[in-house]
């Protein structure tokens, strides 16, 4: 495609290539380092500080079991965290769109002052709140302090605003004919639900499914804060106890692989939806900034 | 009857979802409030801890760190937010906008990188473009070469960093809210600016900017309260030293991670009530001000 010529179209450029450029750099450091023995800059070195130093021994780490189980557990957390967050925010979206129950509006307008609401704040608290869960039999072995369980319910908990809120939007696009000729036809609410509605928003259940497991396999702060065996617990916090141990020296080839390792599910759900994911996060995307 | 029959069936549905509300959102805020009233700390443990009124809240007062923290916290949010949740935003919109379709969208998806990629990852990367010689990338690019100094950027230009990584990945946040923003000025209008002779920078002042207004207000508001309490990527990048302490990572190392283990809750619960104040108020004006006109529609299908 061709460019228009002249100063503003250049200036746009040039602007962009110089903002952008930390991105762009700190993305090729990751994949250059991966596979070099150490780097200076952008440029891979061997040992004596020469050109080249090639190596395949930074994945050396996809050999200890360790990092399986590690993964299972980021996996696990991510799985559950979007199965989660699809069944209850489809079943109260449906409810807030469709149903004229009483309480509606005061679940709506709920429903966004908790979407704003700096929910990190609430830490401390949520602490507390574990280790009650985690004195009741069997529920607390499950969900309790320290669980995969826990993190994954607050992480649920935390995400609901946002697919609360999406749902609705999505529910409510679709045409009033179709389910009133079900619940004429006898349908119960429930069927109506399942059968009618819900495959109706596929598009909009994919893309919350993508941005909940994207969310559930970056997570960092949550796991830190709530398992104890912190460091081995899922691949942010692992990555975070070798980044910043201070015993053994540092050897960022390790480091970046490990990186890219918990970065390529990413960009490739990101590569494949990017479309859908930009709608997602203009309707606001919570934590982080 | 059948009313009642309704109010029930919509309760059902949302059930699950009060449940979770209710132990993780409302409990949590009054239980915040309640703890800061209290002295309770690893010393006291959860059974011998005593109600002590405000006098955490006096000691936050009389802290030495409090100034400090909260000239911290409000240079950190007021900088990133002008310069690059605003800023930079507004910039890539309009630069990316005013390009051919598919090199503006290179440049969108690039931006929204920093977003999806594990805070963790994401914050190694921006650590070793500013690490020491000569491994940092910024050394080896922009100071080697022209015979400048060498440093080692993080601990050097800490709350440089903080601000930009912050601001990273804030910016995309402004720019896609912009750029549909800008999408959705007729193309007439765009046009016969032009057309009348204006040029693209008095297009920009005086077509795009009256027309963002109301997104840039969005904006500054949600994006205030979100750097006012987001901390995770200042703790993983400096963890709170070379004065980069914000609030809310103050109330987050009192109250559940130092090195010393002991776990001020009391004061910690206090330092982040005052958040969960400001939170809920400006979250109550943002659902004032934002889209809850859409919310008012009614559902039709219950009168058949």
């Amino acid at each position: 495609m061709k460019l228009k010529r002249d100063n503003f179209t250049l200036l746009s450029v040039l602007t962009l290539i110089i903002f952008t450029a930390p991105i762009i750099l700190g993305y090729l450091w990751l994949f250059i380092s991966t596979f070099s023995e150490r780097t200076y800059g952008l440029k891979p070195v061997d040992v004596d500080g020469n050109l080249g130093g090639f190596t395949l021994k930074n994945w050396a780490f996809l050999a200890e079991p360790d990092i399986w189980l590690i993964t299972l557990n980021t996996f696990l957390l991510a799985t559950f965290l979007t199965m989660g967050v699809l069944l209850i925010s489809s079943l109260a979206g449906y409810a807030l769109s469709r149903v004229n129950f009483r309480g509606r509006k005061t679940f709506l307008s709920m429903t966004l002052i908790l979407h704003a609401f700096p929910s990190v704040t609430l830490l401390i608290a949520i602490y507390f709140v574990l280790r009650f869960i985690s004195d009741i039999p069997l529920l607390g072995a499950l969900f309790g302090y320290n669980t995969i369980g826990g993190v994954v319910l607050i992480s649920i908990a935390l995400q609901l605003p946002l697919g609360i809120w999406l749902m609705k939007g999505f529910f409510d696009g679709v045409s009033w004919d179709l389910e009133r000729a079900a619940l004429i036809d006898g349908c119960s609410r429930w069927r109506c639900w399942w059968q009618i509605m819900v495959p109706q928003i596929k598009p909009g259940l994919a893309a919350l499914s993508i941005f909940s497991f994207m969310t559930g396999w970056s997570s960092f702060l949550i796991p830190y804060t709530f398992l104890t065996k912190g460091n081995k617990a899922v691949l942010s916090t692992y990555l975070n106890a070798m980044m910043s141990s201070d015993t053994v020296s540092i050897q960022y080839g390790i480091l970046a692989a490990i990186g890219l390792f918990q970065l390529i599910p990413i960009l490739l759900f990101y590569s494949f939806t990017q479309k859908y994911l930009m709608k997602i996060f203009s309707g606001g995307s919570h934590g982080g900034v | 009857m059948e009313k009642e029959k309704r109010n029930l069936t919509g309760l059902w549905f949302m059930l699950p979802a009060i449940i979770l509300v209710i132990v993780f959102f409302f409990i949590p805020v009054i239980m915040t409030i309640g703890i800061s009233l209290t002295d309770m700390s690893s010393v006291t443990g959860f059974s011998a801890w005593k109600w002590v009124g405000f006098k955490n809240y006096i000691k936050i007062a009389q802290h030495p760190d409090s100034i400090t923290n909260f000239i911290a916290t409000l240079k950190y949010v007021s900088i990133t937010l002008i310069f690059f949740n605003v800023g930079l935003g507004l910039l890539i919109a309009i630069a990316t906008n005013h390009l051919k379709n598919s090199i503006g969208g290179f440049f969108r998806a690039a931006w929204l990188l920093p977003r999806i990629t594990p805070p963790v990852v994401y914050v190694l990367m921006w650590s070793m473009l500013a690490a020491d010689a000569p491994y940092g990338v910024i050394n080896q690019l922009f100071r080697i070469p022209f015979g400048l100094s060498t440093t080692n950027w993080v601990p050097e230009y800490a709350f440089l960093f903080i601000v930009l990584v912050n601001g990273y990945i804030g910016a995309s946040f402004g720019m896609i809210i912009f750029s549909s923003a800008i999408e959705s000025i007729p193309k007439d209008i765009m046009i016969s600016s032009l057309v009348d002779g204006a040029s693209y920078s008095q297009r920009i002042r005086h077509i795009i900017i009256p027309q963002l207004r109301w997104p840039l207000l969005f904006v500054v508001t949600y994006q205030t309260l979100s750097l006012l309490t987001s901390f995770e990527y200042i703790m993983i990048l400096t963890d709170g030293n070379f004065s980069t302490e914000v609030w809310s990572l103050w109330s987050y190392h009192k109250a559940l991670n130092n090195y010393w283990g002991n776990f001020q809750y009391g004061f910690g619960a206090a330092l982040a009530a005052v958040l969960v104040v400001v939170g809920t108020l400006l979250g109550i004006i943002y659902m004032k001000y934002f889209r809850f006109d859409a919310l008012v529609q009614e559902p039709k299908i219950d009168e058949l």
